[in-house]
């Protein structure tokens, strides 16, 4: 921070200030927004920033997420939907729910508002090289997931791991997101995708109705040492999904799980968020299941 | 490092001549209660106090601080991009702080100085002041610094360690910053007198009866004591005030919120507190910590146990009694601690 911000009075600095402010967002614009579910509550910000260089700043990686950022009214954590091999621009799939997603789903493409991130850890890509991965996913907890599936089918990346399986499951088909692209991704037979509904009156629904653990259950291959799976969603389906997953033959440790909690900083300052002696912010999200059982299920 | 003589008749002239390096702070007494505040030109601090009731965290995190600040005017092209707020780091000093909270300081900066990010506000104003400590002679009833990593001539955290002998002050020099201030003061006189420091330290750290006990919580079990079954007896009396957290100087827990007015905004940081419902809710209603009992429990595993777990450097609270003194219930983290402890070595003997 340049110290002529900073009110002098006349008495010389002890040493130097502290130049970078994790507290400051970049500036964004929104670029676009995407109604992604018939109830309207679901909507995809695509942001691009103000100063290019901050861009090549964000650098991240498929699991983070970031602090969307609004003068007057605040800041909140959520994933991020895009893929850091898309360059250009960063997306946010936002649920309509308390005052600043509400504040966003009010704004309009060209406002200017802030992103503070990359925040967190990742899934742990390293790990998971040369592995088969089995991502379950439901609700609108997919967004990191997208981000994740968008990574791995990368041409560059793809050949770096083996089987990918995905079950990923909405209430009802108007309620899946990114639906062109998960239509592209049952097309392509380097991903083993199950799209399932909790129920649907559409005749011509052609993919699966029943509730994500089941399906797992049916859909999902055998748990070994080669294999992972990552869980994301409502608390409720993690809740059936981890004696399914346990049934597989899928280790605690091969079970990686990203959490939320309510946040302010988003860097492991504010002390909100802590469960146990771990901070969901700066810690996490992401976490093994392993992990989660040595630590107070405070979230 | 050397040790200073400071007559008390040349004591006001050495602040005076520090003010034209420093802003200085000090305990003054305010509607019956001691508390730091900046010390006028001419005001010397009152260093008969034994400690004020607050802990003097607010000097460098303020319970109420303005971070960024922006425009929300439609004809600003500026409008809705954040900027940092203006502030003064130019340098401080602190006369008359307590060993106890200097080693608070030391604490709470683990949590705010990391590899991965530093907090700026209070690192700034952390590093631009000096801290210059007076030994306690009369520990409180209260007091078990002690047997809490610390003590009444305790000198991490200090740059200076005042200690009281009547007519003057031997002021121990502790680090550079220390050396220089007690220079600029004009104060020079060098005394031979660690013995003197010694004896009188061994006699204050005798008064300090009190002790609370923490052996065992280092190997206990986070999880066996998590699901202990004395917290709902330990939380039964409390009633969510938050004095505990907020009189704290270890407890630095904060909320960010903004706040606007016309076509001007700030954003800003205020202390917070884990036993308020509101600190952990979610905004679908969920609360992971929706009971008093999970919030109270959140407290003392915090300071006993999670910090032990995430730091190895002992735990979080430096035994200066102020929860213990100012809880309107008396829930008493020596107590609190003793239950753990004792669940802790119970819990080893029978592995």
């Amino acid at each position: 921070m340049p110290a002529s911000t900073y009110a002098k009075t006349g008495r010389t600095p002890l040493r130097e200030e502290l130049v970078e402010n994790p507290y400051l967002p970049y500036p964004v614009r929104i670029d676009d927004i995407v109604v992604e579910s018939e109830d309207r509550n679901l909507k995809t910000f695509k942001f691009v920033f103000l100063n290019p260089d901050e861009e090549a700043k964000f650098a991240y990686k498929a699991g983070q997420f970031a602090e969307l950022s609004i003068a007057g009214v605040g800041e909140i954590p959520i994933g991020i939907a895009s893929s850091p091999v898309e360059k250009g621009f960063i997306k946010f799939t936002i649920n309509k729910a308390g005052l600043v997603t509400s504040h966003l789903h009010n704004m309009k493409v060209g406002d200017i508002m802030g992103v503070r991130g990359p925040l967190g850890n990742w899934y742990p890509w390293e790990t998971l090289e040369g592995k088969n991965i089995l991502i379950v996913g439901g609700g609108f907890a997919f967004t990191t997931l997208r981000s994740s599936i968008i990574y791995l089918l990368d041409p560059a990346n793809r050949k770096k791991f083996k089987n990918i399986t995905v079950v990923y499951g909405a209430r009802s088909p108007g309620m899946l997101l990114y639906k062109d692209e998960l239509i592209a991704w049952e097309k392509r037979d380097d991903i083993d995708m199950h799209i399932t509904v909790d129920g649907t009156s559409d005749p011509s629904w052609k993919y699966n109705v029943g509730f994500v653990p089941p399906i797992t259950e049916q859909k999902a291959p055998q748990g070994d040492a080669d294999s992972y799976a990552i869980v994301c969603g409502p608390p409720i389906m993690i809740k059936f999904t981890q004696p399914v997953l346990e049934k597989l033959g899928y280790d605690h440790d091969h079970i990686i799980l990203s959490l939320e909690n309510r946040m302010k900083c988003g860097i492991g300052m504010c002390g909100r968020c802590g469960i146990g002696r771990e901070l969901v912010c700066k810690d996490g999200p992401v976490f093994t299941l392993a992990q989660i059982n040595r630590t107070p299920r405070e979230y | 490092m050397k040790v200073i003589k400071i007559e008390k008749s040349q004591w006001s002239q050495g602040l005076d001549n520090l003010r034209d390096a420093f802003r200085l702070f000090g305990p003054v007494i305010e509607k019956g209660f001691y508390d730091y505040r900046e010390l006028a030109a001419g005001q010397a601090p009152d260093l008969s106090f034994q400690n004020t009731r607050l802990s003097p965290k607010s000097l460098v995190f303020p319970q109420s601080e303005t971070m960024l600040n922006y425009s929300l005017d439609p004809a600003d092209p500026e409008r809705n991009i954040m900027k940092e707020a203006p502030k003064d780091y130019a340098p401080r000093a602190v006369i008359g702080l307590r060993p106890c909270d200097a080693k608070a300081m030391v604490l709470v900066k683990m949590n705010f100085d990391t590899e991965e990010y530093q907090d700026p506000y209070w690192l700034n104003l952390y590093n631009a002041t000096t801290f210059v400590g007076l030994a306690c002679d009369a520990p409180c009833g209260t007091c078990f610094c002690t047997s809490a990593g610390c003590g009444p001539y305790h000198e991490e955290g200090l740059d200076v360690l005042l200690t009281d002998r009547d007519d003057h002050y031997l002021a121990k020099a502790l680090t550079d910053k220390g050396a220089q201030l007690l220079e600029k003061a004009g104060w020079t006189q060098a005394a031979d007198a660690d013995t003197i420091i010694e004896k009188a330290k061994q006699a204050a750290e005798a008064k300090v009866t009190s002790k609370i006990e923490t052996d065992g919580l280092r190997a206990a079990d986070t999880m066996a004591l998590y699901n202990a079954g004395f917290w709902d007896d330990v939380a039964f009396a409390c009633i969510n005030c938050g004095t505990c957290t907020f009189s704290c100087p270890t407890c630095w827990c904060f909320d960010i919120q903004d706040e606007a007015y016309r076509t001007k905004g700030v954003r800003m940081r205020n202390w917070d507190s884990c036993m308020f419902p509101i600190f952990t809710v979610h905004t679908t209603g969920h609360n992971p910590r929706d009971t008093k009992t999970q919030r109270v429990r959140q407290r003392f595993m915090h300071k006993l146990k999670y910090f032990v777990d995430k730091y190895d450097q002992g735990i979080m609270c430096v035994g200066c009694g102020r929860c213990v003194r100012q809880c309107p219930v008396n829930i008493d983290i020596r107590k609190v601690s003793a239950l753990m402890n004792a669940l802790s070595v119970q819990a080893r003997c029978a592995v």
